[in-house]
């Protein structure tokens, strides 16, 4: 038993069973709106924790990325009558290499700069989305033209959440298996000592690459399902802002900890639900949280519990 | 040719406010490795509250001036002292999510407390236009290019003429080593911050009559000057000016000979091509660390 629970593959386990469970609960529609997009958003911070817990680095491009994924979808279908699917297919490569191309002269560097270039892609992206109103609609957003997804006969609410619900095991399934691999225990060498795995011949930038390039497809996945689910995107999904939430969640829950991710978005998502009287100031709490999370809980929740409570690590 | 030379002119005026902005980012990034990502929200302070005091408070000009300093300044010692500072144990990455968090948190206040409106200022010159040769001047170009040079000078002289700017430049290319010759670097440090966060300050103001500005101006602000400073380099200290200069020269050539709308992407492949082709900056005094 013990053994499992120090397995990388327990909180794959963890979060399948939850994902049962809930369902079993008496769920209203707005709680299983939620629950699917806790389940959306969870896959975008697996990836950004790949990103920031072991590559150690900051991204604020991903809410462009999550919007490319949504975008391409939505004007495909507008423009051009493809199936939602294959575009949802077509996007991942392009994220894929949107990142490489971005990432591969920056992550070479030791420093930080890939927050900045990810700033500036991500700037440029809404910028995009709000002036090409004949392609992205503007500031107004688009809808997404789509027949109703019944999964088995099921009544579209609960197909998305079962759809979007098994695509967070399977990314989770595949973060783990990643970790297990020799990729894996690169990157965890890399989140321990950068220099010390330098010397041990580990191609740090190459690995950097590797997460940042993963970090986006799984940003994007989580778009196409976004825009599937809601039938809707407009620019503040795919903004500056949202790429700050997604850091925010990601450092809330706690580096490098997958049910910290989860976590993270999910105290993120109910948060605003609890507090619309402080719609106001949105940018300014978040930015609250950013800095007092630094300041008393630097490595999060979950992993700061962990070393509190839990055994001793190995 | 006249409209080379008006591309030339308002590509010099934008240009040294980017420079400005570089300038800040550098002495901070030079004396304490810290990436201040809050950089841009220096200048929207500066440029927000002095118009606000003017128009809602009707304070007379320098009296505005200089409240948005103080308070900007205020903001950025609060920064080191109460943020940075405080996060003793945090690695660099979690100090670069702290000056995001504070980045957010002004830019938020600011809308909520300021509103969310375009702000203007009157010139520091009474308003005109000259043409020179068909070239149009304003005068507020004017007053930005001058104000820009004279910052850049008083910082030089400070640093190079005075025992306390000796101190940050010591404490930039050693720390460790002016810390055992008896300097204080948390106070190096913060005055780092103070002077960045002044300079940001009077940049917003002097900028303000010709770009107006408002609450989410920042970031666009931050990533020029970013851009600025990488591509001259933040080893030498005329680096970040001519790369700043460089950015407002390169964003006016591509503004008016391809796209005006999407201007701000020229900023983006600069900064992409500098970091592919030549990462440690036009003017580098050595190369940069490579993983």
């Amino acid at each position: 038993m013990r053994r499992f629970f120090s397995s990388v593959y327990a909180p794959v386990a963890i979060v399948a069973l939850a994902v049962l469970l809930v369902s079993l609960l008496p769920l209203s529609n707005f709680h299983i709106r939620i629950a699917t997009l806790l389940f959306i958003f969870s896959i975008v911070i697996l990836g950004m924790n790949l990103l920031m817990g072991f590559a150690g680095q900051i991204s604020l491009g991903h809410g462009a990325f999550f919007g490319l994924g949504a975008y391409m979808i939505a004007i495909g279908v507008k423009q051009y009558g493809v199936s939602p699917w294959l575009l949802a297919a077509l996007s991942l490569p392009v994220a894929g290499v949107i990142a490489w191309v971005i990432g591969r002269p920056i992550l070479k560097l030791r420093g930080y700069h890939l927050a900045m270039a990810t700033l500036a892609f991500g700037s440029i992206f809404a910028m995009f989305l709000n002036n090409a109103l004949s392609i992205t609609g503007g500031p107004d957003g688009m809808a997404l033209d789509m027949a109703s997804v019944r999964l088995f006969g099921m009544p579209p609410r609960w197909s998305w959440y079962w759809i979007c619900g098994g695509l967070l095991v399977v990314v989770m399934y595949l973060l783990a298996s990643l970790l297990d691999s020799p990729t894996g225990r690169e990157m965890r060498a890399i989140h321990d000592s950068e220099t010390a795995a330098d010397v041990l011949g580990i191609d740090v930038a190459r690995v950097k690459l590797n997460a940042f390039v993963i970090s986006a497809v799984f940003a994007t996945l989580a778009g196409c399902c976004f825009v599937m689910f809601d039938r809707y995107i407009t620019p503040q999904s795919a903004g500056i802002l949202r790429s700050i939430e997604f850091m925010t969640m990601t450092v809330v829950g706690g580096l490098g900890s997958a049910i910290g991710s989860i976590l993270g978005a999910a105290i993120l998502i109910v948060l605003p639900q609890l507090l619309t009287v402080f719609h106001e100031y949105e940018h300014a709490i978040l930015g609250l949280i950013l800095i007092l999370i630094m300041v008393f809980l630097p490595r999060g929740i979950v992993p700061t519990l962990r070393a509190r409570f839990g055994p001793r690590e190995r | 040719m006249v409209a080379f030379l008006q591309l030339i002119v308002s590509g010099l005026t934008v240009g040294a406010i980017y420079a400005l902005v570089a300038l800040g980012f550098t002495l901070i990034y030079r004396a304490s490795d810290i990436f201040n990502f809050s950089q841009g929200e220096f200048f929207m302070l500066g440029g927000m509250l002095a118009g606000i005091s003017m128009a809602t408070y009707g304070l007379p000009y320098p009296v505005a001036a200089l409240v948005a300093c103080l308070i900007t300044v205020g903001f950025g010692l609060a920064l080191y002292f109460y943020g940075i500072r405080q996060a003793r144990s945090a690695s660099p990455i979690q100090l670069l999510i702290l000056t995001i968090g504070a980045s957010m948190l002004v830019r938020g206040l600011a809308s909520a407390l300021l509103g969310k409106d375009f702000v203007t200022l009157p010139g520091l010159l009474p308003w005109q236009t000259w043409r020179v040769g068909g070239v149009v001047i304003q005068t507020q170009a004017v007053a930005i290019i001058a104000g820009a040079i004279a910052i850049v000078l008083a910082l030089w002289v400070f640093m190079s003429r005075t025992l306390t700017g000796k101190a940050i430049v010591g404490v930039a290319s050693n720390a460790l080593g002016a810390q055992l010759m008896g300097i204080n670097r948390t106070v190096v440090v913060g005055l780092c911050f103070g002077l960045s966060a002044l300079i940001g300050a009077l940049g917003g103001i002097l900028a303000t009559p010709i770009t107006l500005t408002s609450y989410d101006s920042g970031t666009m602000l931050a990533i020029k000057g970013f851009t600025g400073a990488m591509l001259g380099g933040m080893g030498r200290p005329y680096g970040p000016v001519v790369g700043g200069l460089l950015v407002g020269l390169l964003e006016a050539f591509g503004a008016g000979y391809v796209s005006s709308v999407y201007k701000d992407a020229f900023a983006l492949i600069v900064l992409l091509m500098v970091f592919a082709l030549r990462p440690q900056g036009l003017f580098a005094s050595h190369s940069v660390e490579r993983v």
